[in-house]
Order: C-alpha cells, then sequence, then structure tokens
C-alpha cells in the first residue's frame, strides 16, 4: 500500500511500488487527464504537478511520492467551474487533438503560479520539454498568456478585498 | 464519448429495417447546389454508389434516415461516417445540420462513426469530411426541414410559404406554433433524398461561417472522458504486445513461463510471430511485456534499404509508369533549367500512440478504435479473425491525433485478436511509444526531378517533372493491411499496390502544378515494391511534390532576375489562385526588391490542395544562426480560401497547425534504420518541433466564398507550409537545400559554402 496525496484528496493504493505514478493516476484513481505518450520522459504528455513542480509522471515511481502533492488538471477545476488555465485554453480554442494539452497545462501551471507575466520567451523556454504533434503551438502560447492575466486579474481582485 | 444504450440499437436496428417511404412531394430546387469535386477518391471506392446523381455522402447512403433523427423530445440527432480526429468536425457537422433544419446548435447531438449506427463514409482521409460528409448532412437536413414545414402546413391547413423554420419550431402566419418534437412521427423523415435541396442562402446564415467553439475541448481541458485511452468499461484488462525486433525477424523460440507467471498476467499468447501479454493491470502488463519480450529469441533477416543511399535506392527499383499530366506543345526554350529532391521516409508521430479496445461477447466482436474508417476496419478485422463481416463491430472514439494511417488500425486488430483469448473481457491494448515510431505505417520517401524549359525572359514554357514513390495508401483493404494479421500464423499477405492515376492524386498528389505552363509533362515512377511499410501522411504526395515546384519555382524567379511572387503571379491565370497568392503577399507586407534584416530570409510559396480542394499561400520569415545552422520561424503569414467556410475558427486551427507541422517536417524529419532494424524508435531520435523554433505568429486570412461549395481545406497548408520555409532558409543563407529534412548540419554547411 502506498499513501498518495493527489489533488488535495489522499488515497491508499494497492500496487507495486515501482509502479510509475502516470498507471496508478488512470489505472488505480482513474483520472484521465494525465496522458501516456512515450514512457521515457520526452514528451511531456503525462506532466503532473509533484509540491507544484512539473514531473513526468510516466518516469515517476510512485514510492518516491509519499507525504508529497500531486495535481493534475482535474486539480484546476472541473467543467462546470473551470480553472483559469482551462478557462483560457477553452477561451483561446487552443486544442486540436488536444491529447498533448493536460500536460501542457500542469507545466504552464508550474510556471503561472511562480510568474503570472511570464514574457513569451520565458513561457517558450518553459515549455520546451512538451511536445505537440498539430502544431497548435501558437494557441497553447496564446492560452497560458491569456490564464496568466486571468490569475493577476483573481489575485488583484483578492488582494482588493482583503486589503 | 458517445454511449449507446442498447435500446437505442433495436430502435435504430428497426428504424432502418422500415421500407423506405418515398416522399410525396417534390422539393423546390435549390437555391445552390453543393457539389465540392473530387468525389472519385479512395473515400469512395469500397463504398457502391446507389445514388450517383446526389451530392456528398448521399451518393453512398441516399435516405435521410441515415443521416439524421428528430426526436419527440425536440432533440436531433446527426449520423456521421467522418471521425473526430482533432480538426474539429464533430462542431463544424452539427453547425451545418443546425443552420439547415434550423434548430439550436445545442439541441444536436452527433452519432459516428459506428457501424451499426452511422453511414459508411469509407475512410476519413482526403480533407474530405465537410465535402462529403458535410455536403450530405447539409441537404439531408435541409429536406428534412421542408418535409417538417410541409408537415406543419397540412396540419395548420396553410400554405407552406407562409410557414417559417426558426428555433426548431414552425411559425405560422397567426404565430401559431408546432415544435419539431410536435410534428415528427415514425417515419415523416425517411427515405431516399433528392438531388437538389432548399438551401439557405449564406446571407441568411445564423451558424454557419460564424466562428463556434469546439465542442469536445472542455473535456480535453478538465480530465473528462474524451479518448479511447480513457474508457475503462468494467473487467477490462490491459493487453501489451511484444512486437519482432525488425520487419523481417521470425520467432525461433521462446519461453512463455516466466512472463505466465507474474504477477497479475491472465494469459500469454504465441500465434506465429505474434506475441502478446494481458494482464489485470496496465503496469503488470508492460512489465510482462518486457519479460516475454527478453524471453523471445528472433531470426533476424536484413530488408531495408541503404538509408545512406536512398535515392539511387528508389530511382533504380522496377516501376510502373504513370502519366500524370501530358500535353506537350510547340516548345522553343531559350534554355533549360533543372533539379533534384529528395525526402526520406517520415512517420506520423502521434503523441498519444495507437490504441485498441475489444470484447467478444456472444460471438460479437466490438472494436472501439480511433480508426478513420470503421467499415474497412471491420471488413479486414472480420478477415482476420475468420467470422462474417456483421461479427464484428467497430466504433470509433477518438484517439491522438493521427495525420493519416497510422497505428490506430492495427492496434483495433491487435485487441480483437487477443478479446478472443477472454472471451466476455473487454481487453485493452495500448501500443508503447517505440511500437508506434518502429511499426506505424510511414510516409515513403521519394525523389522527384524537375527541368524546366524557358524563354528569354526566364518564364516556363515547358515543364517535365518526375516522381520516384510507393503508393501512399495501404490502408485496410483486406486483414492483409493489419500488423497483427501479418504475424499471426495464418498470416494474410499484404495487399499488393497498384498504380492508380486519379484527379485527388496519391505519391502524385499536387505534382502537377496549376501554374499555367503552355507544355507539360508529369509522371510518376510508381515503386510497387515497399521495403518499408508506407501509408498515408497528410498531404500525401503533395507535401513532397509542392515542395519541389516552389523551391524551383523560387529557383526560376532567382534565374530571371524576378520577385518570387511577381514570378509566380506570371504563371497563375486562376484567380481565386492570385487573390490568395496577393492577400498573403500584401499581409505579410511583401515587396518586390525587398531585403531581409542580417540572418534573416523571407520566403513565399503556393498551392491548391490536389488543384482542386483549397487554396493557400503562405509567406514566412526566418532567422537563420549561421554558425550553428539552426533555423528559428519568426513569423507566417497565410491566406486561404476554402470556398464556404462553417466554422472559420476551426480553418484558422487547421492551416495554422498544418504550416507549424510542415515546418517540423522539413526542418528536422527523418526516420532511420540500418539495413535490418527502424532505428528511429523515440523522440531523441526523431526530433520533431519543439516551442523554442516558434515563430512570434501564425496569421490565417481566410477569403470568404459565400455561396461557393466547400473545399478541404485540413490538409491546405502542408506543401505551402514546407516550401515557404525551405524559401525563407535559401533567402537567408544564399543557397538552396535540394535534400530534406533542412538540419542543422545541412543548413550549416550551405551557410559556409555561401561565405
Amino acid at each position: 500500500m502506498v499513501a498518495l496525496t493527489v489533488n488535495g484528496k489522499t488515497h491508499q493504493v494497492d500496487v507495486d511500488p515501482d509502479t510509475p505514478l502516470l498507471y496508478v493516476l488512470r489505472g488505480e484513481l482513474e483520472l484521465n487527464a494525465a496522458k501516456y505518450g512515450c514512457g521515457l520522459g520526452q514528451c511531456g504528455a503525462c506532466t503532473v504537478l509533484v509540491d507544484g513542480e512539473p514531473v513526468f509522471s510516466c518516469v515517476t515511481p510512485v514510492l518516491v511520492l509519499e507525504g508529497r502533492k500531486v495535481t493534475t488538471v482535474e486539480g484546476l477545476g472541473t467543467l462546470e467551474a473551470p480553472g483559469p488555465l482551462q478557462q483560457a485554453f477553452i477561451e483561446e480554442q487552443a486544442a486540436q487533438c488536444g491529447y498533448c494539452i493536460a500536460g501542457m497545462m500542469m507545466r504552464a501551471q508550474a510556471l503561472l503560479q511562480r510568474n503570472a507575466a511570464a514574457t513569451d520567451e520565458e513561457i517558450k523556454a518553459h515549455m520546451e520539454p512538451n511536445l505537440c504533434r498539430c502544431g497548435t503551438h501558437m494557441r497553447i502560447m496564446a492560452a497560458i498568456k491569456r490564464a496568466g492575466k486571468l490569475m493577476q486579474t483573481a489575485s488583484a481582485a483578492s488582494t482588493g478585498r482583503t486589503g | 464519448m458517445e454511449r449507446v444504450t442498447l435500446a437505442d440499437l433495436n430502435r435504430r436496428s428497426v428504424l432502418f429495417g422500415t421500407g423506405a417511404l418515398v416522399l410525396a412531394f417534390t422539393l423546390k430546387p435549390a437555391l445552390a447546389q453543393t457539389k465540392s469535386p473530387g468525389d472519385e477518391t479512395q473515400n469512395f471506392q469500397a463504398v457502391a454508389q446507389p445514388a450517383p446523381e446526389l451530392p456528398g455522402s448521399l451518393k453512398t447512403n441516399p435516405n435521410l434516415e441515415s443521416w439524421l433523427r428528430v426526436e419527440a423530445s425536440g432533440k436531433a440527432t446527426i449520423f456521421t461516417g467522418k471521425a473526430e480526429l482533432g480538426q474539429g468536425i464533430k462542431t463544424a457537422l452539427l453547425q451545418i445540420a443546425a443552420e439547415e433544419l434550423k434548430i439550436p446548435f445545442e439541441r444536436l447531438s452527433l452519432v459516428g462513426p459506428d457501424t451499426v449506427l452511422s453511414p459508411n463514409e469509407g475512410y476519413t482521409a482526403g480533407s474530405h469530411s465537410i465535402q462529403d460528409s458535410g455536403t450530405a448532412i447539409r441537404h439531408a437536413a435541409a429536406q428534412a426541414r421542408e418535409i417538417l414545414l410541409a408537415e406543419a402546413g397540412r396540419r395548420l391547413s396553410v400554405p407552406v410559404e407562409q410557414l417559417r423554420a426558426a428555433d426548431g419550431a414552425i411559425t405560422g402566419p397567426g404565430g401559431e406554433k408546432l415544435g419539431y418534437g410536435e410534428l415528427v412521427s415514425d417515419h415523416l423523415i425517411e427515405g431516399r433524398a433528392q438531388p437538389t435541396s432548399k438551401l439557405t442562402a449564406p446571407d441568411q446564415f445564423v451558424e454557419m461561417g460564424k466562428p463556434r467553439r469546439r465542442i469536445d475541448i472542455p473535456a480535453k481541458v478538465t480530465g473528462g472522458a474524451a479518448y479511447i485511452q480513457d474508457m475503462r468499461p468494467d473487467g477490462m484488462l490491459h493487453g501489451r504486445i511484444v512486437r519482432p525486433p525488425s520487419p523481417g525477424a521470425r520467432l525461433q523460440a521462446v519461453d512463455l513461463s516466466q512472463a505466465e507467471t507474474m504477477p497479475g498476467v491472465v494469459k500469454v499468447i504465441r500465434d506465429g510471430n505474434f506475441l502478446a501479454v494481458i494482464a489485470d493491470k496496465e503496469w503488470q502488463a508492460i512489465k510482462a511485456m518486457r519479460a516475454l519480450s527478453a524471453a523471445a529469441q528472433w531470426q533476424e533477416t536484413a530488408t531495408l534499404p541503404d538509408m545512406a543511399d536512398l535515392p539511387a535506392v528508389l530511382m533504380a527499383m522496377p516501376a510502373d509508369d504513370g502519366i500524370v499530366a501530358d500535353k506537350r506543345g510547340p516548345v522553343s526554350a531559350a534554355r533549360s533549367e533543372e533539379a533534384t529532391f529528395t525526402r526520406p521516409y517520415q512517420i506520423h508521430g502521434s503523441i498519444g500512440p495507437s490504441c485498441g479496445l475489444a470484447q467478444l461477447v456472444d460471438g460479437l466482436t466490438t472494436v472501439w478504435t480511433h480508426t478513420q474508417g470503421v467499415y474497412p476496419d471491420q471488413k479486414a478485422i472480420a478477415q482476420m479473425l475468420g467470422v462474417p463481416i456483421e461479427k464484428v463491430r467497430c466504433i470509433h472514439v477518438e484517439g491522438s491525433g493521427c495525420y493519416g494511417h497510422n497505428g490506430a488500425d492495427d492496434a483495433g486488430a491487435d485487441a480483437a485478436l487477443l478479446a478472443q483469448v477472454v472471451p466476455g473481457r473487454p481487453v485493452r491494448v495500448q501500443w508503447m511509444r517505440e511500437q508506434e515510431h518502429a511499426w506505424e505505417p510511414f510516409s515513403p520517401g521519394m525523389v522527384t526531378k524537375v527541368r524546366a524549359g524557358l524563354d528569354d525572359k526566364g518564364n516556363v514554357v515547358d515543364w517535365n517533372y518526375e516522381l520516384w514513390s510507393n503508393g501512399h495508401n495501404s490502408r485496410p483493404g483486406t486483414a492483409g493491411a493489419l500488423l497483427g494479421a501479418q504475424h499471426i500464423a495464418k498470416a494474410f499477405p499484404l495487399d499488393a499496390q497498384k498504380l492508380q492515376i486519379t484527379p485527388e492524386g496519391n505519391g502524385d498528389r499536387n505534382s502537377n502544378p496549376l501554374y499555367a505552363f503552355p507544355s507539360r509533362h508529369v509522371v510518376w515512377h510508381f515503386l510497387a515494391d515497399a521495403p518499408i511499410r508506407v501509408s498515408a501522411l497528410r498531404g500525401l504526395g503533395a507535401y513532397m511534390n509542392v515542395f519541389s515546384i516552389e523551391n524551383f519555382m523560387d529557383d526560376l524567379a532567382s534565374k530571371a532576375g524576378a520577385d518570387p511572387v511577381e514570378y509566380r503571379l506570371r504563371h497563375l491565370d486562376d484567380q481565386r489562385a492570385r487573390d490568395v497568392v496577393e492577400r498573403a503577399a500584401r499581409n505579410f507586407g511583401w515587396k518586390a526588391g525587398q531585403k531581409a534584416p542580417e540572418d534573416h530570409g523571407f520566403g513565399f510559396a503556393f498551392a491548391r490542395y490536389k488543384n482542386l480542394a483549397a487554396y493557400c499561400a503562405v509567406a514566412m520569415e526566418v532567422k537563420v544562426e549561421k554558425e550553428t545552422g539552426r533555423v528559428r520561424l519568426i513569423r507566417a503569414t497565410s491566406a486561404v480560401d476554402a470556398g464556404e467556410v462553417v466554422n472559420p475558427d476551426g480553418v484558422a486551427n487547421q492551416v495554422q497547425g498544418g504550416i507549424i507541422q510542415a515546418a517540423s517536417w522539413t526542418l528536422y524529419e527523418a526516420a532511420t534504420f540500418d539495413r535490418t532494424r527502424i532505428t528511429s524508435v523515440d523522440w531523441s531520435t526523431y526530433p520533431i518541433m519543439r516551442f523554442d523554433a516558434l515563430p512570434q505568429a501564425v496569421d490565417v486570412d481566410i477569403i470568404p466564398r459565400p455561396g461557393t461549395p466547400f473545399l478541404g481545406a485540413g490538409e491546405c497548408g502542408q506543401g505551402p507550409g514546407g516550401a515557404a520555409v525551405a524559401n525563407a532558409i535559401t533567402n537567408a543563407i544564399g543557397r538552396r537545400i535540394y535534400d530534406l529534412p533542412l538540419t542543422r548540419e545541412k543548413v550549416r554547411a550551405a551557410a559556409q559554402l555561401r561565405a
């Protein structure tokens, strides 16, 4: 048994400890967002956050994740109440097949929560590990920038309220 | 994902079983006949045409009930045989239906492709979905609306002319209103469609031509079940295949025992050269696959061509010559120029490797698949399993983008094979990355040779073009097209590829330039022997042929001392072609005699996809680091004429993506192999475009052509996109590279030669 905290909930999962996180998310927890793309840490389709940092879930065994916080796209919001990144990807129509998009969003989330005002060059450099085959990159860039703005607005609003 | 209940199925079967009701009245003549060109394609080869006079896919599925059903609830279901591949057609097809049926978009749902529920539209390929399925749905919806109007007229005793259809209801002159749900009875909207329909005039559109957000995107960005990979039917098992180490390998011996005793393993399968495992959990299946792979001994044979000498190998292979164009005029060329272009094998490289899911219940094998053709796969899988065709049902579920014939059909077949071993249990087969890279059918290596006779102004008076290529289509077909069926003990032979010259083209697609050359000869040296498994990649031969033609046009312009855009316009009579060229050039700020900034280059290219679908021109700026040969895209501007456009944002998304993808093919991509094994088996050995090379903008300007036929647009950016990159690099470094891809090493070497 491995105790795994995903999107704020702790699960006891009965898997071999060498099982990569990806298969636990998809198989045991039935979370769809993180995708199998290469199993080699080369494409980023499986990207999730561990303690806020992007990791390739396809090559990260669950045994190293005890006591750490995993976040997936499901933790960013829902269909009914999408989070800023989700909202921005919908507004920019930033998907073709969409298979790489969940991984793109999680890597982008890591950047935006640190710096919601990241520049084009910073975004490009940060997104370098993730591959898209449909050529949706321009819209992905636009969506990340839009999400950054949404986050800044939300943060300004909440600062205004509390301050 | 679409979930279909048994009740739905039965209802549908009953519906299909009823005799066709011939409409008792004649529909009014069409406002416009949306006859799109190019119906005689790979899409229709396998499908009988009982109604060749009808528009779009009504030719092959002439009955209205094949396309739509209005429910008593006032909602409507649209049926399509074309698959969502990430190109956004689910949304566009529903926009068309909403427009013509006069019903709110939200009240529509889409079903298909599914060999039980949806019309047989062959393959989703060749930028045909809107032309074929969209046209059929448009006419069926328009005719259904007229039937509803007539029924309302009958019930209200009001002439149809005084009735209005809108928002899913018919309104009479006194404000009386009948909802569609109230109007439909069991057999109201059935029977053979009419050849013409009362189509909505473009100036009345409320839905078509308007950008609409895609219906599939919200689930894809919130972790919804959007893909076949996300299906988890009760009792599902996980399968993995152990593929041979090389295409010519034969299994000598294998010890199954270790894999069989591993945790979670349900079955280990050996059937000829086909090796597989089935396990409870996915990771268990992967571990068992690895153990089984290590326990297998293969006899390998060197069957692959010499990669280092590929062009010579291709040109020396036995060829059937197909004449694509032969219009020879009296030629008095002052001089001539020639060039040879080469390209390697390239792969589809879907980000998600192929996946299939199958279940055998009471003799019926149901296969969930991201194939482009459920009906052809149904036939091929039934043949492979040795069962009657009705004992296989194929249902499309979205997968990762495929860009043509990738491993989708094979993975579906793999799942069908495994499902036979564990009756009742659904089996999911997920290909591994290295399997997708090595075993998907590649896009063929090609050589093209062009020679132009020129007059004293440098204009083309005679054009000779030859291409050497395999056929670009080895889809099922028969069971022999399926990888698993090639590997099982009762192996099925590959279908022999035959030369066919068609208007849409194959390896020869776009080999005949749209330019108004007075004399021309175009020949495809068709190579029947395929030393590497090949099939359709987005655009087929169009990418390489447009690449060759458009690079050479720049060479000729340069020799003539002409601006590349002006030189193209000199040779273009087609007004719509001229329009996209002029528009792209203007939007880019293209000027004759312009000089790009230091280390930058400007490039231009144009093609009309297949010479009969969408027109596309691309202007591109790149930056080249001469010391390293590294190329960055700076900006791209494109102009597109896709005829009537259903969802402009969908077209823009496709063209943007196509240009980026073509730039990736052009700059980076080559499958590699030694004489025995494929060696490009992951993203480090087969690099593609990454964020760092991206331009600041890829603009798509769509020229509106209301009231004209749909022109397939999904692949129109591939040729011009790639050629514009090459022309821009040439402009930056002063030398052209004739051998794809234009890698860093080649660009650096060329730049240094110049220096």
